[in-house]
């Protein structure tokens, strides 16, 4: 318990908070590099989920793309990157590996799969029943889509892009073992000055950045869902309990 | 058998009961249809049987004992219960799911397989679905492997909810006949719940019409509630043509059949002729010491000697003592003789019934 | 000298180390299986404290709906918690330990092992739930001998998400000098040699597919009677 208080103390000291490698900056940083990496990622990742959700075409590799990305491990992500960028950037520009850019390359990877498979599952999974109807009605392909399918699709894909940017945010941590910037920054600089609180300071800031964007993304995926009552409230079915044997009317 | 004593269902919060006061009682041996539109608490009384569903007032008498008074579980093992979808364990082959039942209640393994070759007999079923599994099996299979699993430790009552109402109308009507067959030979204490009256009728010996809230409309044997519907409720309930209805249940054997014109081959053209003009149909049978040779007219018998001599034409359909009235009726309608030609089994005359006499059993 | 004088003669060096020296490998065999042992140490004790952790849990709150909510929202939260900053929020209290990482691992197998076999549970054909109480079979009987067997394709699925993510994530442990395979990744990057790196990322990736193809086949080895196609597990 003495490390977290060291670590809340830090936290609250004003020294901390100011310069270059203040708390301010250094969330504004890993918040940088966080979007950035999502935005790009979302970009990829929806507009191809959309499409192998509609199409129906690719699915087999999707699901094994996304297992695959289960199981790279983020740090590999990082440090293949972090090569690439070594081996392909100029040899007059080998500042190009460090930080920015393998970290962005690191993170939009990262985030890749987590999206393209819920975008492709929530189209994928819209009542295939509506869906003929629709194209029966006169529809085009594209009006299915955007009309039909991305609405009821919303859920699933905003799923997607929260795990991803938790993921993401969870995961720019690591950018500062390349030198990048960030709230990694502070753990990565306080073990090798040994000071723990400084530690323990960054490791609370990045969980509740973290818990933080949950709790965004969870709200817009709220205000994104559609609508399928008049109530506005979720219905539920009637239900039989039947070990208590009760049955409890629908909603 | 079975008594039901002011049963009362009620969920809290609210406002009116699922089951408000029923009483009601089985007989040993006797099958009760409970039927009614949705709300009527038919699946909700029958669930209250053997305690799936919970009484919340009265009492319920099962062979001499509340059934309130008993642990469920035991009360449920010694209950057969078959529900719409049949609910077969999926992961069990259909050995181990009619055998479910008796491993729980300690039966030895060599006990198991005796029971399992009668139900085999009893249910018509092969021996070679034993080892496989439900998905393997047709809807109208998987309905019998239900009602056996159901009896396998022969339990004297058994529920059914709606147990032929998720197969087409060709596999329903044969599981129908099945059923009828088996109750007769085996004689359990049936009730079962069906939304469709016409499914009741055909199979309960009584039946007990449900209106919302468990309301007992009527209960009385099909014959007696399409003859005196008790209310409006229950005469829109049962539906139009009850006439027709109730002469679906009446057997051509159940009453007396008229013998009919009739001559042997070896009479002359000239009687062949008079008994046309006195039986008053145009035509006369022509019957060989029993067997049914067809019928003759006055077009037929022109330049013959005999009546055998004549081109007899078939009849283009005859009824049997196991045909219902209802039968009898639609072969009248649809022949040019206007009469139902009644035989034995292996084409023995025995008479014919016309609209006249049919209807004399509807009319009160 | 300037901090980017530095860092450009530093990786100079880096551009010129080929990616694989196979002398390394041979050299350091018995590193690569004691640490190979330590990755699989972890995952099976992150999954298994895991799983006994979130079956009873799963069972209870398929039966007593209300414990869904919040069990699924401290497992949630603690899931959301990232690897990284949940084994240095432990530092001060459990120290440079294997716990120190065991203790995060199990918090992110926690959501996802509850979440399955909840769904599980919960996807049983509710049909055949009542026909086996209405045969007379009690809780315990139809818990056992119903649901729990029906259930075991998605709670398997779950198993293999929940030991895949771990062995992902035992590798950044690698911070403290825990992280199996991942240490090499940790070295390799520190000291811009490429052959630990590579060694590293192969390994870890190579572990989590054999474990994969290991629990789906104890899957078909338990369902003999699903010839239908695969099982879904649900999307954490």
């Amino acid at each position: 318990m003495n490390g977290l208080l060291e670590g809340l103390q830090w936290l609250v000291d004003p020294a901390n908070w100011s310069g270059v490698d203040g708390v301010p900056a250094r969330v504004w940083e890993h918040v940088q590099l966080s979007l950035i990496s999502l935005a790009i990622a979302t970009l990829i990742a929806v507009p191809l989920g959309l499409w192998i959700g509609h199409t129906r075409r690719g699915q087999f590799w999707t699901v094994q793309l996304a297992n695959l990305g289960r199981s790279i491990p983020s740090l590999a992500i990082l440090s293949i990157a972090f090569l690439l960028v070594v081996k392909l950037a100029p040899a007059n520009h080998q500042e190009l590996a460090f930080g920015f850019l393998p970290t962005i390359v690191a993170l939009t990877l990262l985030g890749i799969p987590v999206i393209l498979i819920n975008t492709y599952v929530g189209v994928q999974q819209v009542d295939p029943d509506s869906v003929e109807a629709a194209r029966g009605m006169g529809m085009s392909g594209g009006q299915v889509l955007w009309r039909l399918e991305v609405p009821l699709a919303m859920p699933l894909i905003m799923t997607g892009l929260r795990l991803a940017a938790v993921q993401i945010v969870a995961t720019a941590g690591l950018a500062a073992l390349i030198a990048g910037g960030g709230l990694g920054r502070y753990i990565v600089d306080g073990f090798a000055l040994r000071e723990n609180d400084r530690i323990v300071a960054g490791a609370i800031l990045i969980a509740v950045l973290s818990l933080l964007t949950d709790a965004v993304f969870s709200l817009l995926a709220k205000a994104t869902a559609p609508r399928l009552t008049s109530s506005g409230r979720a219905s539920a079915p009637a239900r039989i309990d039947v070990a208590r044997g009760e049955v409890t009317p629908p909603t | 058998m079975i008594s039901l004593e002011h049963v009362e269902k009620r969920y809290p919060g609210t406002t009116s009961s699922a089951v408000g006061d029923l009483t009601l009682e089985v007989d040993e041996g006797e099958t009760v249809a409970l039927v009614g539109p949705s709300g009527c608490g038919k699946t909700t009384t029958l669930k209250m049987i053997n305690r799936l569903i919970e009484p919340t007032g009265g009492r319920i008498v099962l062979d001499g004992t509340n059934v309130l008074d008993q642990d469920p579980v035991q009360l449920r093992r010694g209950i057969g219960y078959v529900i719409q979808h049949t609910g077969l364990l999926p992961h069990r082959t259909i050995r181990q799911n009619i055998a479910t039942v008796p491993h729980l209640v300690g039966w030895d393994d060599s006990r198991v397989d005796g029971r399992i070759d009668e139900l085999l007999e009893i249910f018509d079923l092969d021996r070679e679905l034993l080892g496989r599994y439900p998905a393997e099996l047709s809807g109208g299979q998987r309905q019998r492997v239900g009602v056996a699993r159901a009896l396998a430790v022969d339990p004297p009552v058994m529920l059914m909810d709606e147990p032929f109402a998720a197969v087409d109308p060709i596999v329903r009507g044969r599981l129908q006949d099945q059923f009828l067959e088996i109750q007769e030979r085996l004689g359990k204490t049936i009730v079962f719940v069906t939304h469709d009256v016409d499914e009741a009728i055909k199979l309960s010996d009584r039946m007990a019409i449900l209106n919302i809230g468990g309301v007992l409309e009527q209960f009385a044997p099909p014959e007696a509630v399409l003859r005196e519907p008790a209310n409006d409720f229950v005469r829109e309930f049962v539906g139009a043509e009850r006439g027709l209805k109730r002469l679906a249940l009446i057997e051509v054997g159940d009453i007396e059949v008229e013998d009919g014109p009739i001559v042997a081959p070896s009479a002359t053209a000239d009687e062949a002729r008079r008994t046309i003009e006195a039986g008053g149909f145009g035509w006369v049978s022509v019957v060989d010491g029993g067997e049914l040779l067809g019928w003759v007219d006055h077009d037929a018998l022109e330049g013959c000697a005999t009546a055998g001599e004549a081109t007899a034409r078939p009849f283009s359909a005859y009824v049997t003592a196991r045909d219902s009235l209802r039968q009898a009726l639609d072969s009248i309608v649809t022949s040019r003789t206007a009469v139902a030609v009644v035989v034995t089994e292996g084409q023995h005359y025995r008479g014919i019934l016309t609209l006249e006499r049919i209807s004399k059993e509807i009319v009160a | 000298m300037t901090a980017l004088d530095v860092l450009t003669r530093v990786s100079a060096q880096a551009d010129t180390e080929p990616l694989i020296r196979w002398i390394w490998i041979t050299d350091h065999v018995d590193e690569i299986v004691s640490r190979g042992l330590q990755h699989v140490y972890l995952t099976v004790v992150a999954v298994v404290i895991g799983f006994l952790i979130a079956f009873p849990a799963a069972v209870l709150a398929s039966r007593h709906r209300w414990a869904v909510s919040p069990i699924t929202s401290i497992s949630g939260v603690l899931y959301t918690i990232p690897a990284f900053a949940f084994i240095f929020l432990l530092l001060p209290i459990t120290g440079l330990s294997l716990t120190t990482v065991a203790i995060p691992l199990i918090a992110y197998t926690l959501l996802i092992l509850f979440r399955n076999t909840l769904s599980g549970l919960d996807s049983v054909d509710p049909d055949v739930k009542e026909a086996a109480l209405g045969m007379g079979l009690s809780r315990r009987q139809l818990l056992w001998r119903v649901e729990v067997p029906l259930a075991t394709p998605v709670i398997v699925a779950g198993l293999r998400i929940a030991t895949v993510s771990s062995i992902a994530l035992i590798t950044i442990a690698a911070l403290i000098g825990r992280g199996g395979f991942g240490q090499f990744i940790l070295d390799g990057l520190d000291t811009f040699f490429w052959t630990p790196l590579i060694v590293g990322v192969v390994l870890s990736v190579a572990l989590a597919f054999l474990a994969d193809i290991l629990l789906l086949g104890l899957q078909r080895l338990m369902t003999p009677w699903a010839k239908a196609a695969g099982v879904r597990a649900v999307a954490t």
